[in-house]
C-alpha cells in the first residue's frame, strides 16, 4: 500500500550549512506555458518518451506501463492529471522517473527546463484562490525564478491522493464483481 | 576451511537448524499427543531438544540452555518410561517446546527475554519429576544455588584433524568455558608435523584445560557436545585424586581411531559426585551419524543467491526470445545453423529454468505440518470434536508461496472449525457424527496447485449472511442476489458473520484479508457450500510465480498474454453458432455446450478491434473451477514463455489482470486473469440486460 511520503521533502533539503538557510535543489520541467518544480533528489533518470503499454480501464491521465530494464513503471500524464487533455506524446516529450518511497513512478512532461537552487523560505504558498489546472493539495508552493514563477509539487501528495482513489473504486469493484 | 573468524556464520547455522529442531519435536509430540508414537518418536524429541541445548551452550545462551535443560530431564523420563505420556504432560511438554522457540528467537535477536514464561513452565517440568528430581535439577541448573562451592576441572581437548572441517572452532568452545570461571589453557603442539607434511587444514593441536568454576561437570560437557564425534575428551575433577575411568581415551590415541570411543565413552554414567544428575545416556553416535551422511547430499544456500539466480534465468528468457524473434525475420533457408543452434538454446533455457524453479519448490507439508496442533488447541478452545484429515503434503510448489499460505490456511481452518463444525450435541441432533472432519488436501491440477479447506459441518448460513450484509451496508436491502452471489458475500472487506468477537475467528479480520493473500500469490478463492452439510474452500495457485507458458494475442492495437494452461481451444464461430440470451450476452454453441462469449475489447475498454466475432477469433478458456467461457480477440500471435513481472510493485492490481511481462520486442504486455475476466464479463452481461430491460 502507498503510505504518504514527508520523506520525499525531507530528502529535498540537503544539510544546512551553518548560517545559511535550508536550501533545496529543483528540477523544473514544462507543460505548456506552465512551469513545476520538483527535488531532484526524488528523480531517479530523464528518458525520452517511449511508447507505452496501456492499462485498461484506468482515467486517461494514467498513459500506461513501460519497461524499465526489466522493472515495470507506470506513467502519469501529468498534464491529463491536472485536469488538461491527455498529452500527444512524440520522441520529444520528456519521462521523468521519480522515486517515491520504494516505488518507482514516471511522469510525462512537456521538456526539462532549468535546475534551481532554492531556499526554503523562497517558497511561498500558493494564493487561496483557484490554483490553475492543479489541485491544491499537490502544491508545495510557489517560487518566482526572474521573471517566471514555478510550481513546486508535493509529489508524495500527489501520488498519494491517486492511489486513494484508486483504492477506493477498486474496493468497490471487487465487492460487487465477486470471483 | 577458512573464514572461522565469522562467528556469526554459525549462529545463522545454528538458529536455521533449530527451527527445523523445533519442527521435529512439535511433529513428535503431535504422535505423541494422538498415542501413535513408538520409541523411536520419544528418541527424535529427546534428540531434537538435546541438540537444541548443546548448540546454545557453545554460543554462551545460558538462559535458553538451563531451560532445555528441565525440558530433555522429563523427556528423558519419558522415553525411559518412568513418566507416562498423559494427555496433560504432553500439553505441557507442548508449552515447553513453544517456550524453547520462544527462547531462541530472542536469543536469535540478541533480546533479553523476560523469562516469566519460561520460569513457569521450567517449574511445571519441576513439578512433574517430582520433588527428589526437583530440588537436584534446580542444584544443578542454577548457577548460584550451586552450594558445594568451585571445582577445579582438569579438560584434556584433543581434536580429531578432521574437527574443523566440520565447522568447529576451539577457539568457541574455550569461550564459553570461560564464561563459566577462570581458565588456564595450555596447547600441545608437539603433534603438529613438519612444514612439509603439514596438511593445513587438519588440526595437529591439542589442550589441557583447567577451569574453575561452580558448574556441575556435565555442564562443563555440555560445552563440547557439537564436537563429542570429532575429538577425545577428559573431564576429569582436580581435587579428586584419580580421574574417573569412564573417560574417553587419552588425547594421542585417538588421531587414527577417529570413529570410536568418545560418543560411547559419553554414554557412560557421569560422576558419581553429582547424583541428582538424570544421566541421559548420549545419543551421539545416531544423531551425529545422521548428520553426516545428509551433509553430502544437501547443501544450504542463502534464499538470496537463489532469488539472484531466478531472476537472471528470468532476465536471459526474456533475451532469448527477443534472439528468437530476430532470427525468425530472417529469409527462409538463410543461416541454418544459427537457426539449429537457436532452438538448442531455447530447450536448454527452458531446461535451465525448470531447474531453478526446482530448486524453490518445496512440499506444502512444513505448513500443513501446523495444522494438527492449531485444530487439537481450537478443540479444545471451543469445545468441539473435530478431526483433521490432510492429503498431498507431498505437493511441490514455490517457497514463497509455501510460506505465504500459513496465514491463509490458519485462517480458514479456524473459521472452519468456529463456523462451520457444530457442537457434538448439535452434530448428533443433526444425525451427524459427533466428531467434524476438516479436510485439507493439496494437488497439482493443470499447472496450478490446488489447495482444499473443506469440513462438513452446518455450511454457510445464506439468510444470516444476507441480513449481516444488509445490517453493515455492504448490499442494498433489496438486492436479488442468487445463492452464489451470497456465498461470495463473506469475502467483503469487513464482514464477518460471528454474532460475538471471539479470540479464534471473529477478530475483524475476516475471509476478506485471506482473499487478498491470495491474489497477491496470484491466485483465487471459490467458496462451495452446501447448507447442513459442510463447506469447500477452493485455493488455486501458481505453482511458481515467476515464468509460465502464455498465448500472446492481439485486440486493436494491444498485444495480452493469455495463460496456456487456461486455453482450451481457439475457433472462428460460424453466425449460425452465436446467439443472444437475455442476461448472458452473445452464447456460442462449442462442443456441445453454450459458452457466453466475452469480448476482450470491451471489458477493457480498447479501441480499433474488430468487433464481429464471426470475423475475429473465439479463445475457449476455462478457470480453475471449471468454468468456461470464450473471449473474443482479433488474432494469435503465437506461444511464447513469459517472466511474470509484477504490475504492483510499482503500480497496483488491476482489474482482469494478473501481472505485466516483457516481450521479445522490449515493450511490457499484460498478463490476462482469466477467471478476472469472467467475471467482469459476466457483470457486462448484467448490465446490459438491465438496460435491455429498462429500454423495452
Amino acid at each position: 500500500m502507498h503510505k504518504p511520503l514527508p520523506a520525499t521533502r525531507d530528502a529535498a533539503a540537503p544539510p544546512a550549512a551553518p548560517g545559511s538557510q535550508p536550501s533545496r535543489q529543483l528540477v523544473t520541467f514544462t507543460l505548456g506555458t506552465e512551469e513545476f518544480g520538483i527535488p531532484i533528489l526524488a528523480v531517479k533518470e530523464i528518458r525520452g518518451w517511449t511508447p507505452e503499454t496501456r492499462l485498461p480501464n484506468l482515467p486517461p491521465h494514467v498513459r500506461g506501463v513501460i519497461n524499465l530494464r526489466g522493472v515495470i513503471v507506470p506513467i502519469f500524464d501529468l498534464r491529463a492529471r491536472f485536469g488538461g487533455p491527455q498529452t500527444e506524446a512524440t520522441r520529444r516529450h520528456v519521462v521523468i522517473v521519480l522515486t517515491i518511497g520504494e516505488r518507482l513512478q514516471g511522469i510525462l512532461t512537456d521538456a526539462i527546463s532549468d535546475i534551481l537552487d532554492v531556499a526554503d523560505g523562497d517558497i511561498l504558498p500558493a494564493p487561496n484562490g483557484d490554483g490553475g489546472l492543479v489541485d491544491r493539495a499537490a502544491i508545495l508552493g510557489l517560487v518566482a525564478s526572474g521573471n517566471r514563477m514555478v510550481t513546486v509539487l508535493d509529489l508524495g501528495r500527489l501520488f498519494a491522493a491517486e492511489t486513494q482513489a484508486l483504492d477506493e473504486m477498486q474496493d468497490t469493484m471487487a465487492g460487487t464483481a465477486g470471483a | 576451511m577458512a573464514g572461522f573468524t565469522d562467528l556469526e556464520q554459525f549462529r545463522q547455522t545454528y538458529f536455521d537448524e533449530c527451527a527445523e529442531m523445533l519442527a521435529i519435536v512439535e511433529a513428535g509430540l503431535l504422535d505423541l499427543a494422538r498415542g501413535g508414537a513408538d520409541a523411536e518418536t520419544v528418541n527424535a524429541v529427546f534428540r531434537g531438544v538435546h541438540s537444541i541445548k548443546g548448540g546454545g551452550g557453545t554460543f554462551g545462551l545460558s538462559a535458553l540452555v538451563a531451560f532445555a535443560h528441565e525440558f530433555e530431564t522429563v523427556l528423558d523420563e519419558v522415553r525411559a518410561g518412568r513418566l507416562a505420556p498423559t494427555g496433560a504432560l504432553v500439553d505441557l511438554l507442548i508449552r515447553a517446546n513453544d517456550v524453547l522457540g520462544a527462547l531462541l528467537a530472542d536469543a536469535r535477536e540478541g533480546r533479553e527475554g523476560d523469562g516469566i514464561l519460561a520460569a513457569r513452565v521450567a517449574a511445571d517440568l519441576r513439578a512433574v519429576l517430582g520433588p527428589a528430581e526437583a530440588d537436584g535439577a534446580a542444584v544443578e541448573t542454577t548457577p548460584t544455588a550451586a552450594a558445594d562451592g568451585p571445582q577445579r576441572f582438569q579438560i584434556r581437548f584433543a581434536p580429531h584433524p578432521h574437527m574443523l572441517s566440520r565447522g568447529n572452532e576451539p577457539l568457541y568452545l574455550f569461550r564459553a568455558l570461560a564464561h563459566f570461571g577462570p581458565l588456564e589453557v595450555e596447547c600441545d603442539h608437539d603433534a603438529v608435523p613438519t612444514l612439509d607434511h603439514l596438511d593445513p587444514e587438519s588440526i595437529h593441536l591439542s589442550w589441557t584445560l583447567r577451569l574453575e568454576t561452580g558448574q556441575p561437570e556435565a555442564d562443563v560437557r555440555e560445552i563440547f557436545d557439537f564436537v563429542a564425534e570429532d575429538c577425545d575428551l577428559h573431564v576429569a575433577v582436580e581435587t579428586e585424586a584419580e580421574p574417573e575411568p569412564a573417560a574417553g581415551p587419552p588425547p594421542d590415541i585417538g588421531r587414527e581411531v577417529a570413529l570410536v570411543g568418545p560418543g560411547g565413552a559419553m554414554a557412560e554414567p557421569l560422576s558419581p559426585g553429582l547424583p541428582a544428575e538424570p544421566a541421559p545416556p548420549r545419543p551421539a553416535a545416531g544423531e551425529n551419524g545422521g548428520r553426516g551422511a545428509l551433509a553430502g547430499q544437501s547443501i544450504r544456500v542463502d534464499l538470496d543467491k537463489l532469488d539472484r539466480l531466478v531472476n537472471l534465468v528470468g532476465e536471459m528468457v526474456i533475451t532469448q526470445a527477443m534472439v528468437a524473434e530476430q532470427a525468425a525475420s530472417l529469409p527462409p533457408g538463410q543461416a541454418p545453423r544459427l537457426l539449429e543452434g537457436l532452438e538448442e538454446l531455447a530447450r536448454h533455457t527452458r531446461e535451465l529454468q525448470e531447474s531453478v524453479m526446482a530448486v524453490r519448490a518445496q512440499p506444502v507439508r512444513s505448513v500443513f505440518a501446523r495444522m494438527p496442533r492449531l485444530v487439537r488447541e481450537l478443540s479444545t478452545t471451543l469445545g468441539k470434536e473435530v478431526g483433521l484429515v490432510m492429503r498431498g503434503e507431498e505437493t511441490e510448489v514455490d517457497k514463497t508461496v509455501v510460506e505465504n499460505l500459513a496465514d491463509p490456511l490458519t485462517h480458514m481452518i479456524r473459521n472452519s472449525m468456529d463456523h462451520g463444525i457444530e457442537a457434538p450435541d448439535a452434530r448428533e441432533a443433526a444425525g451427524k457424527a459427533r466428531a467434524g472432519t476438516v479436510t485439507l488436501s493439496a494437488q497439482h491440477r493443470s499447472g496450478r496447485i490446488v489447495i482444499e479447506v473443506s469440513d462438513d459441518g452446518r455450511g454457510i448460513d445464506r439468510g444470516r449472511v444476507l441480513r449481516k450484509a444488509v445490517d453493515k451496508g455492504l448490499v442494498p436491502a433489496d438486492a436479488q442476489l442468487s445463492e452464489e452471489e451470497v456465498d461470495q458475500l463473506i469475502f467483503l472487506p469487513g464482514f464477518s458473520t460471528a454474532e460475538a468477537i471471539s479470540n479464534v475467528s471473529g477478530r475483524g479480520v475476516g475471509m476478506d484479508v485471506v482473499r487478498r493473500n491470495i491474489t497477491q500469490l496470484g491466485g483465487r478463492i471459490t467458496v462451495h457450500n452446501t447448507p447442513g452439510e459442510g463447506t469447500r474452500f477452493v485455493l488455486s495457485l501458481p505453482l511458481t510465480l515467476a515464468v509460465m507458458d502464455g498465448m500472446v494475442i492481439r485486440t486493436g492495437g494491444e498485444r495480452f498474454v493469455l495463460p496456456l494452461t487456461n486455453i482450451v481451444e481457439t475457433l472462428r464461430p460460424r453466425p449460425g453458432d452465436l446467439h443472444r440470451v437475455p442476461g448472458q450476452g452473445t452464447v456460442m454453441m462449442a462442443r456441445g455446450e453454450y459458452v457466453q462469449l466475452a469480448p476482450l475489447a470491451r471489458l477493457l475498454g480498447i479501441q480499433g478491434a474488430q468487433p464481429d466475432p464471426t470475423r475475429a477469433l473465439v479463445v475457449l478458456l476455462e478457470t480453475e473451477e471449471g468454468g468456461r467461457f470464450g473471449l473474443v480477440v482479433d488474432e494469435l500471435l503465437g506461444q511464447q514463455q513469459v517472466v511474470v513481472k509484477s504490475l504492483d510493485a510499482h503500480y497496483r492490481r488491476l482489474d482482469g489482470i494478473a501481472a505485466a511481462t516483457i516481450l521479445g520486442d522490449g515493450r511490457v504486455a499484460l498478463i490476462l486473469d482469466v477467471a478476472g475476466l469472467q467475471a467482469m464479463g459476466r457483470g457486462l452481461a448484467r448490465t446490459a440486460a438491465a438496460e435491455e430491460f429498462a429500454h423495452a
